[in-house]
């Protein structure tokens, strides 16, 4: 005789649980803290995937550009992977976090976009989004970047000498500087948002350069990188690159560009005049407070075993620029 | 105000399974993120995602570990006093895991540059105090060592209430800008900590 099946336990309707709290189970988790040990050890980096949601997120789509390679301005070293470069990203208006630019910006929106170039010039200008790509021939260059937390990588970006920009806005005699403006958007950006996710600073992100650093054929505006457009994380649409200067001189998702006869205002510096200054070029002889410059950590593929260090060249091994700098002390003007 | 009706209670196998599980669980995480460094899976920059993730840990273990005599006192759950050392010393171990890490792969062997950094940088100079402290703790948490010890004990491990100071102190400073994560760090410790301030006052008042 077979024996009648008895469940040890038995259910009331009230106990099964909803269909939507069932649903929203990992959310539900997630913002409870999932037992703070747990979520607490795993830290920002180390527990990817772990506490994620399963769904994929749509990734922003990068459009492939037609350009011309420039070898002679070109370094050869072992390039950092596309998948490095575009997920490891100081960009604070998307979280302080490395990983959270690419985690927060995927929907940002690059077009229409409008970058406005004006102050002390003859010909004020305002690019949209396609003047942006295409008003200019596209150049690819392999520079080294150097963060100022001694890590750094090699990066083919895509872009136009900025001094062919400036030169269509005509500059002024009397102007000596260039201010940038990052776009401020805090519906778009959490970081301007939330103060305690964009790390407390002063939104919107400014920058500066003095017009002869401005001028020379190394400064470029960005549009790309690796052969496509840029993703946000990087700055998408056009961002400046400074190689020989340290990354955070190199503004993100450019907004305006100000012709001006004053030394602008920086959002590093104001923050911490002592530990960032208006120059902030690639110095291995001036530490930071806080850390030594005179080495630097090379970011290539591989794991743990394949990061070297690398002694660190003064101007970031771009010594074409020194001459902008002759009888400067440059202990002084970091 | 008791969560518990009455004291938790573990058998003799219970306590020796729950210290393999802790056990497995912290070192099989450090070893498991370890092999995701090497293996390429730790983001872009294994070197720093370790150092985060074994500082981080670090400080968490110490939390959790200052966090089990109140949860002893107040549940009631006097057992857990049986985990708290090895805890502990897991403090420790993490601490030191993330120094030879910075020393390994951040600077990857440059002795001078080490040297350097320990003695120039500030937040270094803090974080290595604490390692000291905790290495201090660690060598005299056995029976035996507490024993001889006697009275002396108790102050020299209450030190570690100086440690979590200098860890918080350490990882804030060791940011560019102030408000981010640490600040929620010192929150927690601060959360953690009230309990003792009351048990303090109260002492104090009775030895008056």
């Amino acid at each position: 005789m077979t024996k009648r099946f008895k469940p040890s336990q038995t259910f009331k309707s009230n106990e099964i649980t909803d269909e939507a709290v069932f649903s929203s189970r990992r959310s539900l988790l997630k913002s409870m803290g999932f037992v703070g040990a747990g979520a607490l050890l795993s830290g920002s980096a180390t527990a990817r995937g772990w506490f994620d949601d399963d769904e994929d997120k749509p990734a922003f789509k990068a459009k492939p550009l037609d350009f011309t390679r420039n070898d002679s301005l070109s370094t050869d070293e072992t390039m950092t992977p596309y998948a490095k470069v575009t997920s490891y990203n100081n960009f604070y208006e998307f979280g302080t976090s490395k990983d959270d630019p690419v985690e927060n910006a995927q929907n940002f929106q690059v077009d229409p976009w409008s970058l406005k170039i004006d102050g002390m010039v003859r010909n004020p200008i305002t690019l949209s989004y396609d003047d942006i790509l295409s008003k200019f021939p596209l150049e690819e260059r392999v520079y080294r970047l150097r963060c100022v937390e001694a890590w750094s990588m090699v990066i083919p970006w895509l872009g136009f000498e900025l001094n062919k920009l400036l030169k269509l806005a005509d500059p002024l005699g009397s102007a000596k500087y260039v201010a940038f403006k990052t776009l401020f958007d805090p519906k778009q950006m959490p970081g301007q948002r939330n103060p305690f996710m964009g790390g407390g600073i002063d939104y919107p992100y400014v920058e500066g350069l003095r017009l002869d650093e401005a001028m020379h054929p190394l400064s470029l505006m960005s549009v790309g990188v690796y052969g496509k457009t840029l993703p946000p994380q990087n700055g998408a649409p056009i961002r400046l690159v400074v190689p020989w200067k340290y990354g955070f001189k190199s503004i993100k998702s450019v907004v305006r560009i100000t012709l001006t006869d004053q030394e602008p205002p920086t959002t590093w510096n104001r923050l911490a005049a002592h530990e960032y200054g208006f120059y902030a070029n690639v110095n291995p002889n001036v530490a930071h407070p806080r850390w030594s410059q005179a080495s630097e950590r090379r970011i290539t593929k591989g794991g743990l075993f394949s990061q070297n260090r690398i002694d660190t060249e003064m101007f970031n091994g771009y010594q074409e620029v020194a001459p902008l700098y002759t009888n400067m002390d440059l202990t002084r003007y970091y | 105000m008791k969560l518990l009706n009455k004291p938790l209670r573990l058998s003799a196998w219970q306590i020796t399974l729950s210290k393999t599980l802790l056990h497995l669980l912290i070192l099989g995480w450090v070893i498991f993120t370890f092999y995701l460094g090497v293996t390429d899976n730790l983001g872009a920059d294994p070197v720093k995602a370790l150092i985060h993730f074994t500082g981080i840990g670090a400080l968490n273990l110490l939390l959790i570990t200052l966090l089990i005599s109140p949860a002893a006192r107040y549940l009631p759950a006097p057992v857990l006093m049986r985990f708290r050392r090895m805890l502990g010393i897991y403090v420790f171990v993490y601490a030191v895991i993330h120094l030879l890490t910075y020393i390994s792969f951040e600077l990857q062997f440059d002795w001078s540059l080490v040297v350097g950094e320990i003695v120039k940088r500030p937040y270094i100079t803090v974080g290595m105090v604490a390692l000291l402290l905790l290495a201090a703790l660690t060598i005299t948490s056995p029976n035996k060592v507490r024993q001889r010890l006697g009275k002396r004990w108790q102050p020299l491990h209450n030190t570690i209430y100086f440690v979590v100071f200098l860890a918080l102190l350490h990882f804030s400073w060791s940011r560019k800008t102030g408000l981010q994560e640490p600040v929620i760090y010192w929150a927690i410790a601060l959360l953690i900590l009230l309990p003792r301030l009351q048990y303090l006052k109260q002492r104090l008042q009775r030895a008056r």
